[in-house]
């Protein structure tokens, strides 16, 4: 299989170079410090709660990460000239973004597995269910799944890191912004405009330690098209 | 091995390549020169399954680049322009990582793998991290990925470019190494290069095939018997007149009353050439056999304004 080999070089890529370690550690100390700050801070609650509002917290890091995560995926290859390698090598285009997909996945996992220490936190000092921090858990991959994915589209298509990182942020903040347009809209569109946000139907569920199987379809469709699209894009590439 | 009919690709409006053809066969080692700009690297991607062309037919060991690119994929090797190397790799992962890529088995890829650093001269830095190598070296490795999985067709773009003398004579080395076991289709805007290390040639000129054949059937199609460089103090039009029994004349050069010409003319004239210069009252500042017979074809093809007889 291609794009695993595909998949274990990005991987060992990301592990051998320090921006890597270092979008892990700026937005994993982030993300403690907002814990710290709001989900431990304020009245006492509940263990659920703060568990709760952990994985609030949490997913929208998930989704800067996948942002800083995937902005190299495509986009370095173009920027080192690295893509006519992959374009001559007998491999399909799915395998070249699939690959690379995969390997921006498994470093995302990295990521959240290290915020692991929180939820423990509050194991020590309350009492939390292993189902409802199982279901977040669940919840952060997927949502991350969609976002790297909408980052691996908006890698292909930019010409540098940079402007990958920025067309993929425009387009998250586009999709999770999808639930204002839903408030100004009449139905049926309303309905429609709320489905498609990324964050405001769909996570709150996973939050509350709860897995529901449009949701879980839901990030799953999202990254299928946005990786579908990335096909397109380097298929495309090639007329050029 | 290779058929190329009618082949165009526009970038927009413009037209990099108009209406290439050509063919090549099995083994041959090609030369494929022209100026920058002139072409040869989008021929060479469009070869090298990166870029689809705009029109035309190119047919690789019976499979067509855009109907059947998988096909073609499996049986080429190709070094773009500018080396596809990932810097965090040492060079021994790098090459094998390119293997399996390419298809290479997990048994034969360690194999595979000294093979082309033997062949490019690698051997010494295959534990190296890409980065800490030098030009030279990154190059090597540039035409080592490209046959690390023994491809029937290698396409180089401009494997020698930004080397230094000796390193160029390294390369040269290591590309007439490959004769034999692979087709090799090389492109350079340097002519010694090219000349001494080819079957035949190609010379592509504002994307359109101007010339092809080996050295020799050049020179004859050019009507060349050598050529006479001169250059000279006086009136243009009086030395073109002058020079014009000797064989067709090039102007090069011509200003503050300092000509430059070419004469298409055996070198053995140069006596009877300079007596005819002074004898009609011209000053000869220079008198020279000209650049290497293929340099010349190769100018003559590409620039110059021609004065013909």
């Amino acid at each position: 299989m291609k794009a695993l080999l595909i998949a274990r070089r990005e991987l060992s890529a990301y592990l051998r170079t320090l921006s890597g370690y270092v979008i892990i550690a700026v937005i994993l100390a982030l993300n403690g410090l907002f814990f710290n700050a709001y989900a431990l801070g304020g009245a006492s609650k509940r263990s659920a709660e703060v568990l709760s509002q952990f994985f609030y917290y949490s997913s929208g890091f998930t989704v800067v990460a996948s942002v800083f995560i995937s902005m190299r995926l495509l986009a370095e290859e173009r920027q080192t000239g690295t893509l006519p390698l992959l374009y001559s090598s007998p491999l399909r285009d799915r395998d070249i973004v699939l690959g690379k997909f995969l390997a921006g996945l498994a470093f995302l996992a990295l990521y959240v597995l290290c915020t692991l220490y929180m939820p423990l936190l509050v194991l020590v000092n309350g009492k939390v269910s292993f189902g409802h921090v199982a279901a977040g858990y669940l919840g952060l991959l997927l949502l991350g799944s969609a976002s790297l994915a909408v980052g691996t589209f908006g890698s292909a298509l930019a010409r540098n890191q940079l402007l990958a990182a920025i067309t993929s942020a425009v387009m998250l903040v586009a999709l999770i912004l999808c639930w204002l347009l839903a408030r100004i809209t009449e139905q049926p569109l309303a309905d429609v405009f709320s489905a498609m946000s990324l964050w405001n139907q769909h996570f709150p569920p996973f939050q509350a330690g709860l897995i529901h199987v449009r949701d879980v379809v839901y990030y799953l469709v999202v990254t299928y098209v946005a990786l579908f699209a990335s096909t397109r894009v380097l298929e495309a590439r090639r007329w050029r | 091995m290779i058929q190329v009919e009618g082949l165009t690709k526009y970038y927009g409006e413009h037209a990099a390549i108009r209406d290439l053809a050509f063919t090549i066969s099995q083994g041959e080692v090609i030369g494929f020169l022209g100026l920058n700009g002139a072409g040869k690297s989008t021929t060479l991607k469009v070869l090298g399954c990166v870029l689809l062309p705009t029109s035309g037919r190119v047919v690789i060991d019976g499979h067509d680049v855009v109907s059947n690119a998988h096909e073609v994929r499996q049986r080429i090797g190709y070094l773009p322009d500018v080396p596809p190397l990932y810097e965090e790799m040492t060079v021994g992962e790098y090459l094998t990582y390119v293997a399996q890529l390419r298809g290479v088995t997990s048994r034969d890829t360690a194999s595979r793998v000294g093979e082309a650093e033997e062949k490019t001269g690698l051997r010494d830095v295959h534990g190296e991290l890409i980065s800490t190598l030098s030009h030279g070296y990154r190059q090597r490795v540039g035409v080592a990925q490209a046959l690390v999985h023994k491809p029937a067709l290698l396409i180089l773009d401009e494997p020698t470019s930004g080397l230094d003398p000796r390193q160029i004579v390294e390369m040269r080395d290591v590309i007439r190494g490959l004769k034999g076991a692979h087709t090799v289709l090389v492109s350079s805007h340097i002519l010694p290069e090219i000349s001494q290390t080819c079957d035949r040639l190609l010379i592509i000129h504002k994307g359109m095939l101007v010339a092809q054949g080996t050295e020799e059937e050049l020179a004859a199609q050019m009507g060349g018997r050598g050529t006479i460089e001169l250059e000279l103090r006086g009136d243009r039009a009086r030395a073109v007149e002058v020079l014009q029994r000797f064989g067709a004349v090039e102007v090069d050069r011509a200003s503050d009353g300092l000509v430059a010409l070419t004469v298409r003319a055996s070198p053995d004239q140069r006596p009877q050439v300079a007596q005819a210069v002074v004898g009609a009252g011209l000053d000869l500042l220079r008198l020279d056999q000209g650049a290497g017979q293929l340099e010349s074809i190769f100018l003559r093809l590409t620039h110059g304004q021609e004065v013909r007889a």
